[in-house]
């Protein structure tokens, strides 16, 4: 579920009201049109849309997993919000997910992404698709894979990191919990930043960096007049994508399980612990919603983006 | 001339550095599965292939890897021909209403996550007896997946021709025919990906079998990997470095062939 926010093609977008109508090629006619699409509603509308507004009903319940409130759970109002404000544990967790949605996304991903696509620019043949296989290695393979292998690697006294640096007995995973799941993070998602920059980077015309290079323009300054204000919208895009993905992704918890002392738990995993360790459903829910909210604010933005760019 | 000297100089030191970052956390699951006492340190293999059959006598290893493949290809086969028939209809018929339900369709595909969606999901599968059981996962993760796979598709419709469809209709085909007989065999590349597409998120999907499966027996590798590493006492590296070679060698063989067939490079998402 997790992957449910695929990129769409901006094409796609467009496409329709540009196109003219009555092409009903196969004289499908309005009635089998509508039988073509109602299954995938159908499943759409009880698996994703319904769950997401009974989101927003039961954080006004105060429903709980086990107990008396799991049988009778009464409505709260906004109880469950306002005891969000004054909990510790949710201000830890927005903390962090800040920290995490900037370090690994903002910075790690997107930075690493376009110094890779840039590198590779003018590239061809072996060297551009070993580099390029290996970063979308660390981007596909199963999650649960990867989080082992941060496991293996950063391990206090024989992980190959330490053995490396010469730092046995190095206990990365709980000195710097945080900082490990910002590199791991930025390890396992640069790959979509490289390639949304390696297709941007194919769009700036050749011509115009001939000419700056030419008028001695240096690497940065070329970077900075010439391919910044063409790459302008994809590196929005690209930012706006990556944030929403990584304020929802539930992958460190695998690596740390938001420990040790909390000190991991974004907002994804605060929400597991809660609601369905703790049992606290109701509460749970309502910080569902503000997470459910803020992506909310963030898919707006990016699909009048998307619009205002055709 | 010594600019460029030291302009190669850096571009190799610095490829070099980034190369080393995104190799060293894989060299483990290359090296460990075929070390006969794996530790968590990368070693020179001494090429054995005794922590296979280990695996092979594991409880539960090959039968989440099928429970993986159950739940993948189950959603894959409705996720390809729910999305396939909608995006039709929504390519070639103006349906009223149809702009501002890709609209919300490209919205709520986005906004609503499984982070968002783990209440609420948990308890619809609890109150629809969904939990522990397979059928219910599939629905749930084809749920989640249609809408981008109907705008990736959809997509796709729109760039076919029409003139086929047309002349299969002059030749008194009936419109099911012209779907099952024209339609598909034009579009078979774009479900293909989404085929594709559908697999590697549900093989790799963690949360949701998570949540919603707690009978060993029905879990998929990603729970069972899992498991494997947080739980009780001294972690098993040889059940740990094999099991999870096995898990991930099928998404890098998709990846293999799908960069090899269609050009692995950016359109609208294969993943995640």
């Amino acid at each position: 579920m997790a992957l449910t926010t695929s990129p769409p093609d901006p094409k796609a977008l467009d496409a329709a009201p540009a196109r003219g109508y009555s092409s009903d090629a196969a004289g499908l006619g309005r009635l089998r049109a509508g039988a073509f699409v109602a299954p995938a509603l159908a499943l759409i509308a009880v698996f994703l849309v319904f769950p997401a507004l009974w989101v927003i009903y039961l954080g006004l319940m105060n429903y709980r997993l086990t107990g008396i409130a799991a049988a009778e759970p009464g409505f709260v109002g906004l109880d469950n919000y306002l005891k969000a404000l004054s909990d510790p544990g949710f201000w830890n967790s927005t903390v962090l997910t800040f920290q995490f949605v900037l370090g690994s996304a903002v910075i790690g991903q997107a930075v690493l992404g376009f110094t890779l696509a840039w590198l590779m620019r003018n590239r061809r043949g072996t060297l551009k698709s070993v580099v390029e296989g290996i970063v979308i290695l660390a981007w596909i393979l199963p999650s649960a894979v990867v989080a082992f292998l941060w496991v293996a690697l950063l391990d206090r006294d024989s992980g190959t990191l330490n053995a490396l640096l010469g730092i046995p007995g190095f206990a990365w995973l709980l000195d710097y919990p945080m900082l490990s799941i910002i590199v791991f993070n930025t390890w396992r998602g640069t790959a979509f930043s490289m390639m949304l920059y390696g297709a941007a980077l194919g769009n700036v015309p050749p011509s115009h960096l001939e000419s700056a290079r030419l008028a001695g323009a240096s690497g940065l300054q070329q970077l900075r007049d010439v391919v910044f204000p063409h790459i302008r919208g994809h590196i929005l895009t690209n930012l706006l994508l990556i944030s929403l993905w990584t304020f929802n992704d539930f992958g460190p918890f695998l690596l740390t399980a938001g420990g040790p002392e909390n000190k991991t738990e974004i907002l994804a995993v605060y929400v597991y612990k809660t609601a369905l360790q703790a049992g606290d459903l109701g509460y749970g829910a309502a910080i569902s919603t503000i997470i459910l909210l803020i992506n909310l604010v963030v898919a707006i933005f990016y699909l009048r983006l998307l619009r205002s760019r055709k | 001339m010594t600019r460029f000297v030291v302009g190669r100089i850096g571009f190799y030191t610095l490829i070099a550095l980034l190369l080393a970052f995104f190799t060293i956390p894989l060299l483990w699951l290359a090296s460990a599965p075929f070390t006969s006492n794996p530790t968590y340190e990368v070693r020179m293999p001494d090429f054995t292939w005794e922590n296979f059959e280990i695996i092979l006598a594991h409880p539960y290893a090959l039968g989440s890897l099928v429970n993986s493949l159950i739940l993948a290809i189950g959603s894959a086969i409705l996720v390809v021909v729910l999305s396939a028939l909608a995006a039709y209809a929504l390519s070639r018929v103006r349906l009223p209403g149809r702009d501002a339900l890709l609209y919300a369709l490209l919205l709520l595909s986005s906004i609503i996550t499984g982070t968002a969606a783990m209440v609420p999901l948990f308890q619809l599968a609890i109150e629809l007896g969904l939990i522990d059981s397979h059928t219910g996962l599939i629905l749930i993760m084809t749920g989640g997946l249609l809408p981008a796979a109907i705008f990736m598709i959809k997509d796709f419709m729109d760039t076919t021709p029409k003139s086929y469809e047309e002349s299969a209709r002059v030749f008194g085909a009936s419109p099911l025919q012209i779907v099952r007989h024209v339609v598909v065999p034009v579009v078979r590349p774009g479900l293909a990906t989404i085929a594709v597409w559908t697999i590697a998120n549900v093989w790799g999907n963690f949360l949701m079998p998570y949540l919603l499966l707690s009978d060993v027996e029905k879990q998929p590798a990603a729970v069972i990997m899992y498991t494997l590493y947080t739980e009780g006492g001294q972690a098993n590296l040889k059940v740990l470095s094999t099991f999870g070679l096995l898990y991930s060698v099928p998404v890098v063989l998709m990846y293999l062939f799908v960069s090899k067939k269609y050009g692995f490079r950016f359109h609208g998402g294969i993943k995640r």
